[in-house]
């Protein structure tokens, strides 16, 4: 008995000392921020990371305005700082400034900050002033865990500029206890002799979205509304709009290009498979909340994240948000693909192709980067490294209002998000549709050409005009159009079909 | 005797306006010729391509600059006449006379950005309170921001709220300085509180009226921070005023050197415009 005793009482001691979750405990219990994991061993976790010195040494990052990507930077600059002995200064800028604030010193050949955080749209005109991820990280198992697609959002020419932190979608989150409600089933069909469920194309949402405008359909007292979108310009509207035209104009058909045809450079925006996208997207003012046409992504989560609307498409915060314990709607909601459409623009052809078609949009992420003329270079991918290792990356995921989203495999697992209470049906419509993007094989990403923020800027002027009714969809889009070609002129087409043809490859599958 | 080792004397003083005022203005002129960009990120010289671009393909520029006359105008009229009668009510002897007068100069001393997001979320269509309180009221909710009208009235309700008490504390101080014989004069006569106005106070008070009226329209034509945090110059275009363009074209789409060509443009249309403004002015409100 007494051996027997001895054994465990070994066993135990054995587990305690060498097991990760008792090696774990010892950083949890200082930095609570991963208490449900511990640390995880890595190359980059909170162990590894304690041995490095850096004291008497500072770093300067500027990133976004708190709490998107803020938040979650100023949190591991001083969990960095405890652990490093360095200091860290964090400069929060808001999202339409980010890229002047670190272009302006950029081209003065200054570097104001070690670490700049921005869009991974920002990567061709960053790239040239951003030190290239050294292969070390590159091949680290933290980054070999993310996914082929975010590798290729964070590189240029099979150069990593971009040092992965986030992963970056859009998708559609719909208010499932409606969806699934028989009552509204019922209600639905009666009313317009269709079928309530989750909607495949932009024509059923908006059908949806309407019938459920302007009534209190979950019984709070206040009124709720169709869908909540990013419809503000210059806030990101851009990306809102790609999201709506990618089933209309991705065409499997014709690949060479969604936004440019590739050989000739003719700007594709004012095609009718974008004209019927903006369309649509003009009637959708009607099932908005009132001042939707003004709501910016932050009204956007707020408005689906806090119950008001049946719909909503953007980035993951919103779901994110929507299902974090303190929300009203807190597992209430399902995610899906971005509808599509019952036809695709054939640019070929000159004519619709019937039948569906679906295209997710990656839009693109928050992606950071070291700059060139950084004197601090280690350090700041250390930082950088410290702040994507698992632990961190696991407890930031689940925080809605952090704006960090799922770019690695293991994300896709049901287990990570039942284990911070999703009822394991949502966490398994949620990965699926984000594994379904991964494996799309008519994927739109971002613009990344030189002068990509004049042609979305170009676009989202004259959609807004649109959704305004200053302008109609189809002259609104043939503005957009003509400045295209304008901007194409300035830079040059060359330059353009050069970059451009970096995203081709990506979205025809080539690499 | 030979003076000229006065000048000396001077070149402080010279250098301090060239470095502050001469070199921004020549610097903002070579720019302008330049082509500066994200991807061509230098001084090179493109000669007058930018201004071409300005004056035959930028319609968007010429309409933010009618919009914005619109605003400046409308805002420092309604300015003014609100200030004026404020200025006037202070300057009788009223109870909690200096009180009122603090009152009226709150707004002014807030910090505007701060102050617009208050605004936006009072105007807020579906969660803001005026909505709230028009809809206990039996008004159907307002498109405050979302219309493309009413956005312009939102912008000057908030530009007016905010800048009434300066226009209020230059009239009011003007209203102090005047001389009293004019008033007795016209008390003796016999005149009534309106025709006191009419022919002694107002005639009196227009210098200082013309002198308060350029330096509000100077200000209110560099509209910004309102523009950008309660419309972001939406919805559409409908509320973008031209230094919120400006700021677009330089900061946002990190055109330089066009955006030192819009800057330019609208410097010489403002210096222009404000010189006939205030000629104007002066013809109609002050009698020789």
């Amino acid at each position: 008995m007494k051996t027997i005793k001895t054994c465990v009482t070994a066993l135990i001691s054995a587990l305690l000392v060498f097991s990760p979750v008792a090696y774990a405990d010892k950083w949890s219990d200082q930095f609570p921020h991963i208490k449900a994991t511990g640390d995880i061993p890595g190359d980059c976790s909170y162990e590894s990371m304690s041995k490095k010195n850096y004291k008497g040494k500072t770093l300067k990052i500027n990133t976004h305005a708190v709490p998107v990507m803020g938040e979650p930077t100023a949190l591991h600059a001083e969990q960095f700082a405890k652990l490093t002995g360095a200091k860290v200064d964090v400069t929060h800028t808001p999202a339409g400034d980010l890229y002047a604030k670190a272009m302006v010193p950029f081209q003065a050949g200054q570097a104001p900050y070690d670490i700049v955080f921005g869009f991974s749209n920002f990567i061709n005109d960053w790239r040239r002033y951003l030190e290239p991820v050294p292969k070390k990280y590159v091949e680290m198992k933290q980054m070999k865990d993310v996914t082929p697609s975010h590798i290729g959002v964070a590189s240029w020419d099979g150069v990593m500029y971009q040092f992965p932190v986030d992963g970056d979608r859009h998708y559609l989150k719909y208010r499932k206890d409606v969806i699934d409600n028989p009552e509204y089933q019922k209600q639905y069909k009666e009313a317009t002799g269709k079928e309530l469920k989750v909607p495949t194309t932009w024509k059923e949402y908006g059908e949806m979205a309407a019938y459920f405008n302007g009534w209190d359909w979950d019984g709070d007292g206040e009124k709720e509304y169709g869908s909540a979108e990013v419809m503000k310009k210059d806030d990101l509207m851009y990306a809102a709009f790609y999201s709506r035209s990618a089933a209309y104009s991705k065409n499997p058909k014709t690949p060479g290009g969604f936004f440019f045809d590739l050989e000739t450079m003719k700007p594709l925006i004012n095609n009718p498979g974008f004209v019927e996208a903006l369309t649509d997207w003009v009637a959708a003012t009607k099932y908005v909340p009132p001042g939707g046409i003004n709501f910016g992504l932050g009204d956007e989560i707020g408005s689906f994240g806090g119950g008001q609307t049946l719909f909503s498409f953007s980035w993951d915060d919103a779901f994110v948000a929507a299902m974090q314990p303190d929300s009203p709607i807190n597992n209430k909601v399902g995610a899906a693909q971005l509808p599509g459409a019952t036809k695709v623009w054939n640019r070929k052809t000159n004519s619709w192709d019937e039948g569906f078609n679906q295209a997710p949009f990656f839009v693109w992420g928050w992606a950071v980067g070291v700059a060139k003329k950084s004197k601090e270079k280690e350090m700041a991918f250390d930082y950088l490294c410290f702040f994507a290792n698992e632990a961190n990356h696991q407890a930031d995921i689940g925080i809605g209002r952090f704006g960090v989203n799922p770019f690695r495999n293991d994300d896709f697992k049901v287990d990570v998000w039942t284990q911070i209470g999703w009822d394991k049906d949502i966490a398994q419509s949620y990965v699926d549709t984000l594994a379904q993007m991964e494996q799309s094989k008519n994927r739109v990403f971002p613009l990344r050409v030189p002068g990509t923020f004049e042609f979305n800027a170009a676009l989202a002027t004259a959609a807004a005009k649109a959704l305004a009714g200053q302008l109609s969809p189809q002259a609104a889009l043939d503005e957009a159009a003509k400045q295209w070609e304008d901007i194409l002129n300035r830079v040059g087409k060359d330059n353009v079909r050069k970059a451009y043809a970096v995203g081709v490859a990506m979205e025809d599958n080539k690499q | 005797m030979n003076f000229k080792h006065k000048f000396v004397f001077l070149f402080p003083g010279l250098f301090v306006l060239i470095g502050i005022l001469i070199f921004p203005i020549i610097f903002t002129i070579r720019l302008s010729l330049s082509g500066w960009n994200s991807y061509t990120p230098e001084m090179n010289f493109i000669g007058i391509t930018n201004y071409i671009r300005l004056f035959t393909d930028d319609p968007r520029f010429w309409e933010s600059f009618f919009r914005l006359s619109f605003l400046s105008v409308t805002t420092v009229i309604l300015q003014y006449v609100i200030g004026f009668a404020l200025a006037m009510m202070v300057w009788r002897e009223i109870k909690f006379k200096r009180f009122f007068r603090v009152i009226f100069l709150v707004p002014m001393m807030t910090t505007p950005v701060i102050m617009t997001v208050i605004w936006r979320t009072f105007f807020h269509e579906s969660l803001g309170p005026v909505n709230d309180l028009l809809g206990g009221l039996g008004v159907k909710p307002i498109l405050w921001l979302s219309d493309p009208v009413i956005a312009k009235f939102t912008v000057i309700i908030v530009e007016v709220w905010q800048w009434t008490p300066f226009m209020f504390l230059l009239l009011l101080a003007g209203l102090l300085s005047l001389p009293k014989e004019p008033f007795l004069a016209a008390a003796i006569d016999g005149a009534s509180p309106f025709r006191k106005f009419v022919y002694v106070t107002f005639p009196l008070m227009a210098p200082i009226s013309i002198g308060a009226i350029i330096i509000r329209l100077i200000e209110a034509s560099k509209i910004m921070d309102t523009v950008f945090v309660l419309t972001s110059g939406g919805p559409g275009t409908a509320t973008e005023t031209s230094s919120f363009y400006i700021y677009i074209k330089g900061l946002r789409e990190f055109q330089m050197g066009y955006a030192a060509t819009l800057s330019f443009t609208y410097l010489v249309i403002m210096i222009i415009s404000l010189t006939i403004i205030a000629k104007v002015l002066t013809k109609l409100m002050i009698k020789e």
